[in-house]
């Protein structure tokens, strides 16, 4: 099964509808809590990340049928992170003060996306930044 | 402390309750923050349901609640909250109060009748 979602830069609204639907996706499947858990606060984070600091982009779910291994990927198209290893320090956070005002911006998207998945990898460029994480 | 004595305790309105069964909830925790990312990482390994008290009066706390499968969320110092909420609440089935209270003083008051 296979799902991608837009997400769009400042849409604060909508941030996370495609972790809530991601989670009830996965819920239907069957797929143990704490997994479900997981996969829905790395998605979220991710998700307001585009939100936030990027110009838009796209979430894709994926899950195999044969193994049940979940994969995520989150694409977005710039301007990317200048400093990666500042940006997964805990508390860092180069966030607008209007994302800040809604609760975002504690700098500990990137530290709680590693922390909860089974691998994570990240790579980013001016023309953007590409999230993959997995989960079993 | 039982959903229902909270209520009272606080003075508390409902904005919507998804299951009328919450009045009667225990809850022994909750935990208070604006920053949703501090609660997405400091409840992600708790097992037992938390009482999520946050000023962040938009849709983002109800995000965040429904992400740590938490039942309910108390809003402080009375802001005046997104017209959504309401909606957002039934659709991701999360009960909803709000309280005139300041969030210091609404964890004083829990935290003395033996809330964590």
């Amino acid at each position: 099964m296979k799902k991608v979602y837009q997400v769009e830069k400042d849409n604060y609204e909508d941030a996370g509808k495609a972790s809530t639907d991601i989670k009830r996706t996965l819920k239907t499947l069957g797929i143990e809590r704490k997994v479900l858990k997981a996969v829905a606060i790395a998605c979220y984070e991710a998700e307001i990340n585009i939100v936030i600091h990027s110009d838009g982009g796209t979430v894709t779910f994926e899950i195999d049928d044969d193994d049940g291994l979940i994969r995520l990927s989150f694409d977005d198209i710039g301007p990317g992170i200048e400093d990666l290893e500042l940006a997964q320090t805990p508390g860092y956070s180069t966030a607008s003060p209007k994302a800040r005002s809604l609760g975002f911006g504690a700098g500990m998207g990137l530290v709680n996306m590693k922390s909860v998945a089974s691998s994570f990898d990240i790579r980013s460029s001016k023309e953007g930044t590409h999230i993959y994480m997995t989960f079993q | 402390m039982l959903v229902k004595d909270i209520k009272d305790l606080l003075k508390a309105r409902e904005i919507y309750i998804a299951d009328e069964n919450i009045y009667e909830k225990n809850y022994e925790h909750g935990f208070a923050t604006d920053l949703m990312s501090d609660a997405l990482a400091l409840l992600k390994d708790e097992t037992e349901d938390v009482l999520l008290i946050s000023g962040l009066s938009n849709v983002q706390s109800l995000r965040t609640a429904e992400v740590l499968d938490l039942e309910t969320v108390l809003l402080v110092r009375g802001k005046p909250i997104d017209t959504h909420m309401a909606e957002m609440a039934k659709d991701l089935h999360i009960n909803l109060f709000q309280t005139d209270l300041t969030m210091f003083q609404v964890c004083g008051l829990l935290y003395e009748k033996g809330m964590r």
